[in-house]
């Protein structure tokens, strides 16, 4: 049902290489609107250089990435942005010295009519923004490199939601976060996928993905091993995927694919 | 009760313990800023007792002010430079070849070559124009090679060092140029570069209601937000300090007279009774110190009110995550180092009209007390770090601890020894109070 529909963004056989390393070997990966699909894969699949190039954080050597159907030029991450791609990276990009407010806003400032910055409008909003993500954030005052883990994650993730994002990535969203906190994120999902955004959540942890995804995308050594929607198949069976690149009967092999 | 709460919010102030606290919490005073201003206030006492009272007076604090204009002018620049983790060793020799391109232009281009003839009413601004279009040409090729060609600030200014200082030689083949435009020569003080009583009084006022009125729209603009307002009591501490400190500056500019004899023959050419023990007519504020004041306040205004300054800080402190947002880094870089090669040009003028004359080694070393006054001022070379208030203050240390060694009689080595001492010093108390802010 799902998948007969235009997807949102369409990846297909993206490479890359960094030196001799192929980070990423002919990977081919769809989102629809609405959908969750979690990109699973041990340290060093190649997860994050993948949804890289769609952040437009790095340029693809070969391969194509289509927005609701049409060709994408994605070069830089202000591109991205443009098409309405939001990316909460793994290493926390934060501007570390700045304040929360100043974060949210980066590159994409309230002015005034005189063009000057309006800081007080800016703030008012992150505290709307931020209270509705995390009641008990007080700090907006303070450069967010004097904030915990857990509270830089959180104006991590407000950033990428407070320009409507129509798909957003997450990757490793939860790594730096208590159970607690994991657990709010967890609603987040649910709450922004219900308001119709594609959502790439990346993870190492098949615990993590399993109960939030539509389907999983499975990558090792830069290709993908298969995808399969999360009704189809069991967590073991993932967990096969991600460790020995074995594909059960309910999922679809990709090129990273070991045949019996 | 939550309601409450949102409506009143509370100021932090009023959690503070001892009274210090509350006052700095209430008035929301940099520490940092208020250490350095107590700093230079030991520096200037102590300065004063040693040289028998030769520091604070308004002769010697007015000829401070014009001397620190020029590097006051420039450390502006190197702020935002710093803060973006690059560095400029070629501002000296940047200067050098400004001064000298606006002094051919002033002698000889405008008024031989085209024309004009000397002492046109035009040439000192066209001259100044001339300057500034070759320093922030020169600003924004070093910034492309650094921005888009990679190679370190570092090397690239160093580079640029060499280059432009040669490049000044060539000029006039080592010549010197002298003098300069009378017009021009305004911008660098003296009794007909400064503006006199009357005007000193203006701008004075006018700063006074300058931070008056800044003070009202910030408690305006936060009653909007409804943000926690500052204590009453506070705001008005800091009106009264800040117009205090600007009529002390102009009432200690129009103490210090003209030199007698100057007087003596102003008051001839302008027919005027010259009284008994000779005629006082003020200095005022200088010309080259209004440039500095106006400089400060343009990039206090970029660093701290536009979407490049607060740009340029977020690069500072995580390049790679203000790329990811979306932000043009290497444009921002470009333009950076475009208007470090701009305020070069002001300073050259500056330096120039003061010296009445270029020359080949105008601006030599200016780099390092460039470098050494934003880095006292508080700008931090780990990047991210630094305001220009600061970096102002810097300068002004900088300077004070010079002219008060000149006063004491410090032979010019020991006077390098010891502000060398000083910044190292410096940098060190600035690293203990970061360890313990964060
Ligand atoms: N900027 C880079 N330069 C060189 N190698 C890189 C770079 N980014 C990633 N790699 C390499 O690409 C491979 C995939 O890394 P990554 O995409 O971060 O994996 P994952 O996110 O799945 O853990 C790794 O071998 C990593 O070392
Ligand atoms: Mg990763």
């Amino acid at each position: 049902m799902l998948d007969t529909s235009t997807p949102l963004v369409e990846m297909t056989d993206i490479s890359i290489s960094f030196g001799g390393i192929r980070a990423v070997d002919q990977a081919s990966i769809t989102l629809h609107k609405g959908e969750v699909v979690g990109l699973l894969g041990h340290n060093g699949a190649g997860k994050s250089t993948l949804i890289k190039i769609l952040s437009g954080a790095y340029k693809r050597d070969t391969g194509d990435i289509r927005i609701d159907g049409a060709p994408a030029t994605i070069n830089n991450p202000r591109d991205a942005k443009g098409y309405g791609i939001e990316t909460i990276y793994q290493q926390l990009a934060v501007a570390d010295n700045v304040d929360a407010a100043a974060n949210l806003f980066l590159g994409r400032e309230m002015v005034t009519p005189l063009g000057t910055l309006d800081d007080a409008a800016m703030e008012s909003k992150a505290r709307e923004v931020m209270g509705r993500l995390n009641p008990n954030f007080r700090r907006f005052k303070e450069p967010v490199k004097a904030l915990s883990g857990g509270q830089r994650q959180s104006v991590a993730i407000a950033r990428a939601i407070l320009f409507n994002a129509r798909i957003l990535i997450m990757d490793e969203p939860t790594a730096a976060l208590g159970p607690q906190e994991t657990a709010q994120v967890g609603d987040l999902i649910k709450q922004l996928k219900s308001e119709g955004i594609g959502i790439f959540l990346i993870s190492h942890d098949i615990h993590d993905v399993f109960d939030l995804a539509d389907r999983v995308v499975v990558m090792k050594n830069g290709q993908v091993v298969g995808e399969a929607k999360t009704t189809d198949v069991t967590k073991d069976e993932v967990l096969g995927m991600i460790i020995l690149g074995k594909v059960p009967p309910g999922a679809t092999p990709g090129p990273g694919a070991i045949r019996e | 009760m939550a309601e409450h709460a949102l409506s009143s919010p509370v100021h932090p102030s009023s959690h503070a313990r001892n009274a210090l606290q509350r006052f700095l919490s209430a008035t929301e005073v940099d520490t940092r800023l208020l250490g350095m201003i107590g700093a230079l206030a030991i520096i200037w006492v102590g300065f004063n007792i040693f040289s028998g009272g030769l520091f604070l007076t308004p002769r010697n604090l007015w000829n401070l002010s014009v001397q620190t204009a020029s590097v006051a002018v420039m450390v502006t620049g190197m702020v935002l430079v710093i803060v973006t983790r690059n560095i400029d060793l070629s501002v000296g020799s940047i200067l050098g070849l400004v001064g000298m391109v606006m002094g051919v232009m002033q002698t000889s281009f405008f008024p031989v070559q085209l024309g004009l003839g000397l002492g046109h009413p035009l040439i000192w601004v066209l001259s100044l124009a001339v300057g500034l279009a070759v320093g922030t040409g020169i600003g924004a090729l070093q910034g492309v090679i650094i921005a888009y060609l990679r190679v370190p600030a570092f090397i690239v200014t160093l580079g640029g060092y060499l280059v432009w200082r040669g490049a000044a030689w060539w000029v006039t083949a080592g010549r010197t140029v002298a003098p300069m435009d009378s017009t021009f020569q305004l911008m660098g003080g003296g009794p007909g570069g400064s503006v006199g009583a009357f005007w000193s009084w203006v701008v004075g006022i006018l700063a006074c209601v300058a931070i008056v009125v800044g003070l009202l729209l910030g408690r305006r603009q936060r009653q909007r937000f409804k943000f926690p307002q500052r204590p009453v009591w506070a705001e008005v501490v800091l009106g009264v300090l800040g117009c205090g400190a600007t009529i002390g500056a102009v009432l200690i500019a129009n103490a210090y007279p003209w030199p007698t004899r100057i007087a003596a023959n102003f008051a001839e050419a302008n027919g005027l009774d010259v009284p008994e023990g000779g005629l006082f007519i003020s200095h005022g504020i200088a010309i080259p110190v209004l440039m500095a004041i106006g400089v400060g306040v343009v990039m206090t205004f970029l660093a701290t009110r536009t979407r490049f300054g607060r740009y340029v800080y977020a690069m500072g402190g995580n390049p790679e995550a203000a790329e990811l947002a979306g932000i043009n880094t290497r444009w921002v870089t470009v333009k950076i180092f475009m208007l470090m090669g701009a305020l070069c040009a002001i300073a050259a003028a500056i330096s120039t009209a003061r010296l009445n004359a270029a020359t080949n080694a105008l601006g030599t070393l200016d780099e390092l007390y460039v470098i050494a006054a934003a880095v006292i001022g508080g700008t931090s070379l780990a990047g991210g770090v630094g305001t220009i208030a600061g970096a102002l203050l810097g300068a002004v240390v900088m300077q004070s601890l010079q002219s008060g060694m000149v006063l004491m009689g410090l032979d010019s080595p020991l006077q390098s020894i010891v502000v060398g001492i000083v910044l190292v010093f410096a940098v060190w108390l600035d690293t203990l109070y970061r360890r313990n802010k964060y």
